[in-house]
């Protein structure tokens, strides 16, 4: 088992013929994910790779090649618009990568998505990994943009607001041999379609996660809400990092929803939380895997 | 992207929010035409308010021991006299740290007969993922405060963002503020054009502090907004020119503006060691990991997942533009991209930009091994770490 998506997941890229989107299209191939279609409005009947179609919208993808996932893009000011495509036609999980949509269109998707049976993951992420039984964990599903050869196939779930400190954990658990269920991107933004908690409930109920690693960062209160139902109801170990304890007050710190605003969102507050919650604390990020397999 | 009050407060008219007369100035010239038509227009006394991107203006004091950043007048001379003293001179608040800032810009108003003060502002709940009206009664107030020793005195409105603002729940806002009789229609016709405010325009954050309970001068009471802070979402200034060429770079620190101008996302801070990351949540990190080994960062610096060698080159050129950085730390997780041709970029960056300041490198990811022995044959006198903590702990002993 694992989380979100199975080796087997079939997806698409919302925006497979731009540069960004075209260079991690291949990339998943090379990974062997199950990379079946692509969408670009206009461009319907052209092939990505010599093997990937490429269609015109995501209804049309999804009916001609059975994609349940996709991965976007597109840019800033069409992201919204690929994101509700992807939910208004049925798709299980819409993965966003852009990153810099206006805060606003996150409000108006969230408010959109409430009442729908598509997950989204991001915007403003490095997606969802969950490694595969190959050399370097290919074979696995790769959406997104994280590198595939970093993974290993094994229990650890890992879950971050951060791209770069993502691989850093995962790298840390994998070379020490410990391998991952999935891991999860859910981006830097202020309003996020999957949180922390989300995540952590998908972790706490799959039988093959056995234990997480939780990275968050200043700003909002998503990772004391995570921690409080952890402390309750997570039957796993947790080991966990914020950054951004030197940031200073009222500053973006590069992500878009990293500023301490209000005294609220502070790395202190956040990792005061964990510590309530029995969440392990690694201190660097350096200390990550090492805090986790001290406590299992 | 933050805003001038006289900026917001235009923003705001455009759409429907009440606000006294006023023109902004940056000159003396402007200054006392402004002057001259309020008093012309029958103003008893006016308010002359420099415009700065910081808050405390009032409790102020400049450099030159004039003391208050906003000043009410009631004469022409007076109010002139007044804005010469502002006008280019540098002040000092609670905000702006010690340095200070140059006014460059007044805003001057008529002046208000005020019977009470009130908090409000609009903002995301990030929590909720929607946006909401905060007020409170106590006006003038730092709302931070309240809303720590005093909780229950701040009033939260949560809005449907397919509706907006709707008028009853403005009504229950003005009731709650204590207003009566036509001036709950009035406050929430104002609150509802302050959110359409911050939703057309892609607001962060509009505050009023204070919105007032005037009286005019037939006796008559309104609501009005005598002070405005306002920032746009950055992500959302594509679609809105006209606010863009609001944008006062004289209040960005230019190392910021340049570093923007090369697509690297930099944030200078008061330490002395120097930082260069790709990622946002590892370029805090790291900052974090200098300050527990004992050091202090001097900057936030994210070169992003695909920097180009001239990136790289202008991120070491920004960093050196600050007095202060005695060492470099450079901490790279080349995921996709191959740690050689990174290690190219910063050997290449070293040699051009003549770097002579300790620089501590940690590169770990794909082909690591080929771009480590790239910076060992560089002949550059480089340090260089195999983990983040390593990194951290080595440009900390590198400033001692």
């Amino acid at each position: 088992m694992s989380i979100l998506v199975k080796p087997n997941t079939k997806f698409l890229v919302q925006g497979i013929t731009g540069g960004f989107g075209g260079r991690h299209a291949q990339l998943s191939l090379d990974y062997g994910s199950q990379l079946v279609a692509g969408v670009t409005p206009g461009k319907g009947g052209q092939m990505f790779a010599d093997t990937v179609p490429v269609f015109d919208s995501v209804a049309e993808a999804m009916a001609e090649t059975g994609a349940t996932a996709s991965a976007i893009f597109v840019p800033p000011p069409f992201a919204a618009d690929a994101i509700l495509e992807g939910a208004a036609a049925g798709l299980d999980l819409v993965v966003c990568i852009t990153e810099g949509i206006p805060v606003r269109d996150m409000i108006e998707v969230k408010d959109a998505l409430k009442d729908s049976s598509t997950i989204l993951l991001g915007p403003n992420c490095p997606g969802v990994v969950t490694p595969g039984d190959g050399e370097d964990s290919s074979g696995g599903c790769r959406i997104g943009i994280a590198p595939g050869y970093i993974h290993k196939k094994g229990n650890i779930g890992v879950v971050s607001r951060s791209g770069t400190l993502t691989y850093e954990a995962v790298w840390q658990l994998t070379s020490r041999g410990v391998g991952q269920s999935t891991c999860v991107g859910i981006g830097g933004d202020p309003v996020p379609g999957m949180t922390h908690l989300d995540v952590l409930k998908l972790f706490n109920d799959d039988p093959e996660t056995t234990g997480i690693i939780m990275i968050g960062e200043i700003g909002g209160t998503a990772e004391e809400e995570a921690a409080a139902w952890a402390k309750a109801h997570c039957t796993k170990p947790i080991a966990g990092f914020i950054a951004g304890a030197t940031a200073p007050p009222g500053r973006r710190m590069g992500h878009a929803g990293a500023i301490v605003s209000g005294g609220k969102g502070t790395a202190e507050a956040k990792q005061e939380a964990f510590r309530e919650a029995g969440i392990g604390v690694a201190v660097t990020p350096s200390e990550m895997a090492d805090t986790l397999l001290k406590m299992m | 992207m933050n805003l001038h009050e006289y900026q917001a407060k235009e923003l705001m008219e455009r759409h429907g929010v009440r606000i006294p007369p006023g023109e902004p100035a940056t000159n003396l010239d402007e200054a006392k035409a402004a002057i001259a038509k309020l008093f012309d227009a029958g103003n008893a006394r006016v308010v002359v308010k420099s415009q700065i991107h910081a808050g405390g203006r009032g409790k102020g004091t400049f450099k030159d021991g004039f003391k208050g950043g906003v000043h009410l007048a009631d004469s022409v001379e007076d109010a002139t006299a007044k804005a010469e003293a502002m006008l280019g001179n540098v002040l000092v608040t609670k905000q702006t740290g010690e340095a200070g800032k140059q006014v460059n810009r007044l805003l001057i108003t008529s002046a208000q007969d005020i019977k009470s003060e009130f908090y409000v502002a609009v903002l995301l709940d990030r929590a909720l993922g929607k946006p909401i009206v905060m007020a409170s009664a106590e006006g003038g107030m730092d709302i931070e405060e309240v809303a720590e020793k005093t909780p229950e005195k701040i009033i939260k409105e949560v809005i449907d963002p397919a509706l907006g603002l709707q008028p009853h729940q403005g009504r229950k806002i003005a009731i709650a503020l204590g207003l009566r009789g036509r001036l709950i229609g009035q406050t929430a016709s104002l609150l509802g054009a302050l959110y359409k405010t911050w939703h057309e325009c892609d607001g962060s954050m509009l505050e009023i502090n204070p919105l007032a309970l005037i009286t005019n001068e037939d006796g008559t009471e309104a609501v009005v907004a005598l002070d405005a802070k306002m920032s746009i979402d950055d992500n959302a200034l594509f679609r809105h020119p006209d606010i863009v060429a609001m944008r006062d770079l004289s209040e960005e620190d230019p190392l910021e503006v340049e570093a923007a101008g090369h697509g690297l996302n930099y944030i200078k801070l008061d330490g002395n060691i120097a930082c260069l990351v790709n990622g946002a949540g590892l370029a805090m990190a790291t900052m974090d990991a200098i300050k527990h080994y004992g050091g202090d960062p001097a900057n936030f610096l994210d070169v992003g997942g695909g920097a180009t060698q001239a990136q790289v080159k202008a991120a070491f050129e920004i960093i050196v533009g600050d007095p202060n950085v005695q060492a470099i730390l450079v901490n790279i997780f080349g995921g996709i991209m191959n740690c050689n041709t990174i290690a190219e970029g910063i050997v290449a960056a070293v040699q051009e930009t003549q770097l002579t300041l300790p620089l501590v490198v940690r590169l770990e990811g794909n082909n690591v091994e080929a771009g480590r022995a790239t910076l060992a044959a560089s002949g550059l006198t480089l340090i260089t770490a195999d983990s983040l903590s390593e990194g951290a702990k080595k440009s900390v002993a590198a400033v001692k």
